[in-house]
């Protein structure tokens, strides 16, 4: 049954797309984020509405079922993830919107006898279907049900080459036949592609992957609103496809590294697997108490969170820290490198749960002039970030990428878990200078007793 | 509509989609990329029209599942987002020069900090 006028029906999902834009123009601020959200929320509820009473539909009491299943299942989850599991969850999300739209993509095949239409289908089929299992690699590698390190195994390559080459070629097929049949081995053939895609990907390379699926599953939603001529699905899926490219590109400047070469470079010889080279020169390791001096006796502290702080959970410790510091009339501030954490942002959102007022998260940018007068940087689990070998070292894996300038600081202090290089497997000069000095142990053993430590001075 | 207005208006949503995007924060990227991962669960429109024109039972079953999975993604995400976004909060009090309220503020705060290492 139609209940409204087509043009009402138009108006009713611009509205809506409006509203996502707003959502997406709040974040502009935390200020204003969470109304945003709220409004994109509103936006997504208004054109759910719409659907309803604008189109003629049959099984209604089927897809309200279908609906109450979804939130029901969704919702719960959502409400109870864990921060650190945030990355997990925005990869599950991210998989099963791209499910859904190869699915309807699949299903709208029977509908159109139109080529273009069905170049729109075999895009969003085949991006879908990258997507959902693309995003499922990711999941099942953040929640470690299989292993974390890169999965590379002789003619990977080729396998990938392959799968493509025949991904195009039935894709090409079903333009000109419209065969189901076709489709689903295009289906199939796509998720065999995002499986390879996601399996030489290890560790720090995650934030790039999950930006880049973000990306697809918003280009899979867009082709699907070509499909079925639906203005706000189009909208609606290039933000997300802009939103993810932006990061995509923001997360490979920050590691200085190409797209191509983080997805590809794993295919060439495992660029993440890291090395174990331990150098014998001598460092200064020192006390929790020692520490503690130095840092209860700076009037600037500068906290540098790292990929360690965040597997040691450590974030609530780091940010008490900064509290008993701050109570002694320290000047404490994070600075966070975009890639610290398993997710772009993600440390952000690690420390503002650890109740950090986000004018003290400062990002990479905004801080890195005031090293220069820091008494004490404190880097906690993070290595490459920090690394001046990425300015002054050309040739080395991580030359070119953009890195706090903890070196400015008067002193400077490593919490570490060992001598043991970081993801890209080189040293840190930073690591003999006379001004550092090194704690060993678990990140968060270790915060637990400086802060103990500085509440007894 | 026509093939050409549906790409005029794919174009500048793209040139929209950067032009908004690369304003956000760099401190709000995650809640950026949950909040992208929920407005493209608005797919759930998409889906919704596929199930209501279904007449055999297999398409409708399909088209179901494509129902549940997009309303899992956009409720989901809002949700999660919205979370996210309500931890990031400002500076309660401001921080006194003799550091006395700031240890003030450390007692308000410790309780709730102390939960959340558990």
């Amino acid at each position: 049954m139609t209940l409204i006028e087509p043009v009402w029906t138009s108006l009713l999902y611009l509205a809506a797309a409006v509203c996502f834009i707003l959502a997406l123009k709040g974040l502009n601020s935390p200020r204003t984020a969470r109304r945003g959200n709220l409004v994109g929320a509103f936006g997504a509820a208004l054109a759910v509405a719409t659907v309803f009473v604008s189109v003629k539909m049959d099984n209604v009491p089927w897809i309200l079922g279908a609906m109450v299943v979804g939130s029901s299942v969704a919702a719960p989850v959502a409400r109870q993830v864990k921060m650190t599991q945030m990355p997990q969850l925005v990869a599950l999300f991210n998989g099963v919107g791209g499910g859904a739209a190869a699915l309807v993509a699949l299903l709208e095949l029977a509908h159109t006898e139109d080529r273009w239409v069905r170049v729109a289908i075999v895009f969003t089929l085949l991006v879908g279907a990258v997507s959902f299992a693309g995003s499922a690699i990711t999941f099942s590698k953040l929640q470690e049900l299989m292993t974390t390190r890169p999965v590379v195994f002789p003619g990977l390559p080729t396998l990938m080459g392959a799968v493509l080459l025949a991904a195009v070629g039935a894709a090409v097929a079903v333009v000109f036949s419209g065969s189901f049949v076709l489709a689903l081995v295009l289906l199939l053939l796509g998720l065999t592609a995002g499986v390879l895609l996601v399996l030489p990907v290890g560790g720090a390379d995650v934030p790039i992957v999950i930006s880049l699926l973000n990306a697809f599953t918003g280009l899979a939603v867009a082709a699907s609103g070509l499909v079925l001529g639906n203005v706000l699905l189009v909208v609606a899926g290039t933000l997300v496809g802009a939103s993810g490219t932006i990061l995509t590109r923001a997360m490979a400047a920050a590691m200085g590294r190409s797209v191509a070469g983080i997805l590809f470079g794993a295919f060439k010889g495992g660029s993440t697997a890291g090395s174990t080279a331990v150098s014998d020169r001598p460092v200064r390791s020192s006390s929790p108490e020692d520490v503690a001096v130095l840092l209860g006796y700076a009037q600037r502290v500068i906290i540098v969170p790292g990929y360690g702080l965040a597997v040691a959970q450590g974030q609530h410790t780091a940010a008490e820290l900064a509290i008993a510091l701050e109570a002694r009339g320290i000047d404490v501030d994070f600075a966070i490198h975009p890639v610290a954490g398993r997710m772009p942002g993600h440390m952000n959102v690690l420390l503002a749960e650890a109740n950090v007022p986000y004018e003290s998260l400062k990002e990479m940018g905004e801080i890195n002039s005031e090293f220069r007068t820091t008494d004490v940087a404190l880097v906690v689990g993070a290595n490459d970030v920090v690394n001046p070998a990425a300015k002054t070292t050309a040739g080395s894996p991580i030359y070119g990428m953009p890195i706090l300038e903890v070196a400015d600081a008067r002193q400077v202090v490593f919490l570490k878990r060992s001598m043991r290089p970081g993801f890209a497997g080189i040293e840190n000069e930073l690591m003999y200078e006379p001004q550092t000095t090194l704690l060993f142990g678990d990140a968060k053993e270790s915060l637990t007793k400086v802060l103990s430590a500085v509440k007894a001075l | 509509m026509d093939g050409i207005a549906l790409l005029t208006i794919t174009v500048l949503a793209i040139f929209v989609g950067f032009e908004v995007v690369s304003k956000v924060s760099s401190t709000l990227h995650t809640p950026l990329m949950s909040g992208a991962n929920a407005i493209h669960g608005i797919i759930l429109v998409g889906a919704i029209i596929v199930a209501g024109q279904a007449s055999d039972p297999w398409v409708l079953a399909v088209a179901l599942l494509a129902v549940v999975l997009a309303t899992a993604n956009l409720v989901g995400g809002f949700v999660v987002t919205d979370r996210m976004l309500e931890m990031f909060h400002g500076r309660k009090r401001e921080v006194g020069a003799d550091g006395k309220s700031a240890a003030n503020k450390l007692e308000a705060i410790k309780p709730e900090a102390r939960k959340g290492t558990r």
